[in-house]
């Protein structure tokens, strides 16, 4: 039931959405696993972890680099024996227009938000493929519906959709499920920051008028991660108090 | 999960996935409300979730027909004291193809399938409004996607889509949530009923190579007819093993 004693892997987990999401899931009894590039940033969350009486472990690692991907995923199977659950939530923005996007910040960009999820998926997918059980999910964005100023953000995230989408239907037949969650307007560091006009405009076109919380997604993650949710794959599920449906691709 | 104490009516719930729906809802301390067309068959559900400890009441209506809809929210309301969670489940196919469907084929499904998910809803939003508090779940199906020798049946699912998107959208601010569900192949009744070479083709088709069952279902209308789901409206979740990609409107 649940995600009782299963192990899980939160990237990006030092902060933010992240951090909210490792900190449900250890509530809810698994081992969790808290990965970001920033070494204090993981200790704090371990330590938040364990304080309440949860099972944590910490790797500082670059997720974009395939050997410390590979050392990362070593050192959860070394403690806990395997990886079962698998969130694909670190990324990154380096918003600009098109033609001020340098190729660095493209690059950048796809490195962390697409190729880590591709690195991280292909070196624990052989555990879950062995253990017969595996829960993915990847963590996109609404911007992938297209956004001014984000062409390097909306294709990684797009291209996140597309890939757990082809993943499910590889892993279908072994018990492994992959489905993505696309977060809209979520109170962060990052919206706490913006100029409180902006705020009102923001808030204004959000169907619900409220904005969502990081334990919003954290919900939709223990959704998709349950032990029962094994008929639900390939699946794309925005949390965003509706803003999808006005677009076209929402569905 | 937060849904404890809540009141549920959940339309077409004296067997199959409605049915599913129901019991494990109700295990969960939801107060159930079982609807159908079929006194016999209520009387049966609301029996077993009695005889299991839950709290349950049934009522006989035909969700096609207006006057029948607002007794049956009346009868909730005096009871229970609010509407909290709609599930729009009551369902019927009369699968022919194309050109031998009759209008009668044609009407009665979208009557059952559409319009009783419009005159349920409309009548729950007056009492959830009110609350300031609501959850909606339509079942629509993956057949609305298209699937041969349904063409009103797939207009009628679609529809249900389209529904819930634009509820969401006017709702939203209310603190009423509207989402929808469409099962691939799950286990019921039906499934039964087909020839095993039918079944045989249907499975292979499958990227898991099985079918669903009830629970499935269940469990999916209960993430979003939670309280901790307020965040997430105008949702279309497939719960159908990934059959779902083979579609362009996935």
């Amino acid at each position: 039931m649940g995600v009782q004693n299963r192990v899980a892997l939160v990237t990006g987990s030092g902060s933010g959405l992240g951090e909210t999401t490792v900190m449900m899931l250890a509530q809810n009894g698994a081992k969790v696993v808290v990965n970001d590039v920033d070494q204090a940033k993981v200790d704090k969350v371990v330590k938040k972890i364990k304080s309440a009486g949860g099972e944590a472990l910490g790797v500082a690692a670059d997720i974009s680099k395939k050997d410390q991907v590979q050392d990362l995923v070593q050192k959860i199977v070394k403690q806990f024996g395997t990886v079962d659950i698998l969130v694909n939530n670190a990324g990154i923005a380096r918003d600009k227009g098109l033609l001020k996007i340098t190729e660095e910040d493209w690059d950048i960009v796809l490195d962390v938000n697409l190729k880590g999820p591709f690195l991280l998926s292909q070196t624990v997918v052989p555990y879950m493929k062995e253990r017969k059980f595996g829960r993915i999910v990847n963590i996109s964005s609404r911007a992938y519906l297209g956004w001014p100023t984000q062409a390097n953000y909306a294709s990684s995230k797009g291209g996140l959709v597309s890939f757990s989408r082809t993943l499910a239907l590889e892993l279908a037949k072994h018990q492994i499920t992959v489905n993505c969650i696309a977060p809209g307007l979520i109170q962060t560091p990052l919206y706490d920051a913006l100029p409180d006009n902006i705020k009102e405009n923001l808030m204004k076109s959000q169907p619900t008028k409220t904005i969502g919380k990081p334990e919003d997604i954290g919900y939709g993650v223990l959704f998709f991660a349950d032990d029962e949710a094994d008929y639900v794959t390939g699946q794309t599920i925005f949390i965003c108090g509706g803003k999808s449906v006005l677009s076209s691709l929402s569905v | 999960m937060q849904i404890k104490g809540r009141v549920a009516l959940i339309t077409g719930s004296a067997s199959g996935m409605g049915r599913g729906t129901a019991e494990i809802m109700a295990q969960h301390g939801v107060k159930t409300v079982i609807n159908d067309v079929n006194q016999g068959m209520v009387d049966e559900v609301v029996k077993g979730i009695k005889e299991a400890g839950g709290e349950v009441m049934g009522v006989v209506a035909d969700i096609t027909k207006k006057a029948e809809v607002e007794a049956m929210f009346k009868q909730v309301v005096n009871t229970y004291g609010r509407i909290d969670i709609l599930v729009n489940n009551a369902g019927i196919f009369r699968d022919k193809a194309f050109l031998k469907m009759t209008e009668e084929d044609w009407d009665k499904v979208l009557e059952v399938d559409l319009k009783g998910v419009f005159l349920c809803s409309q009548e729950a939003v007056k009492y959830m409004r009110e609350q300031g508090y609501g959850r909606i779940v339509n079942i629509s199906s993956r057949a609305w996607l298209g699937g041969p020798g349904q063409a009103n049946y797939s207009a009628a699912k679609a529809g249900v889509v389209a529904l819930t998107r634009t509820l969401a959208l006017e709702l939203g601010k209310r603190g009423i949530t509207v989402n929808c569900i469409p099962p691939g192949l799950i286990e019921t009744p039906m499934w039964h009923s087909l020839p095993e070479e039918g079944k045989e083709r249907l499975l292979k088709a499958q990227p898991m190579g099985r079918i669903g069952s009830p629970r499935d279902i269940a469990r999916t209308v209960m993430f979003f007819a939670s309280d901790e789901a307020g965040y997430i409206n105008g949702q279309t979740l497939y719960v159908c093993g990934g059959k779902s990609l083979f579609a362009n409107i996935g």
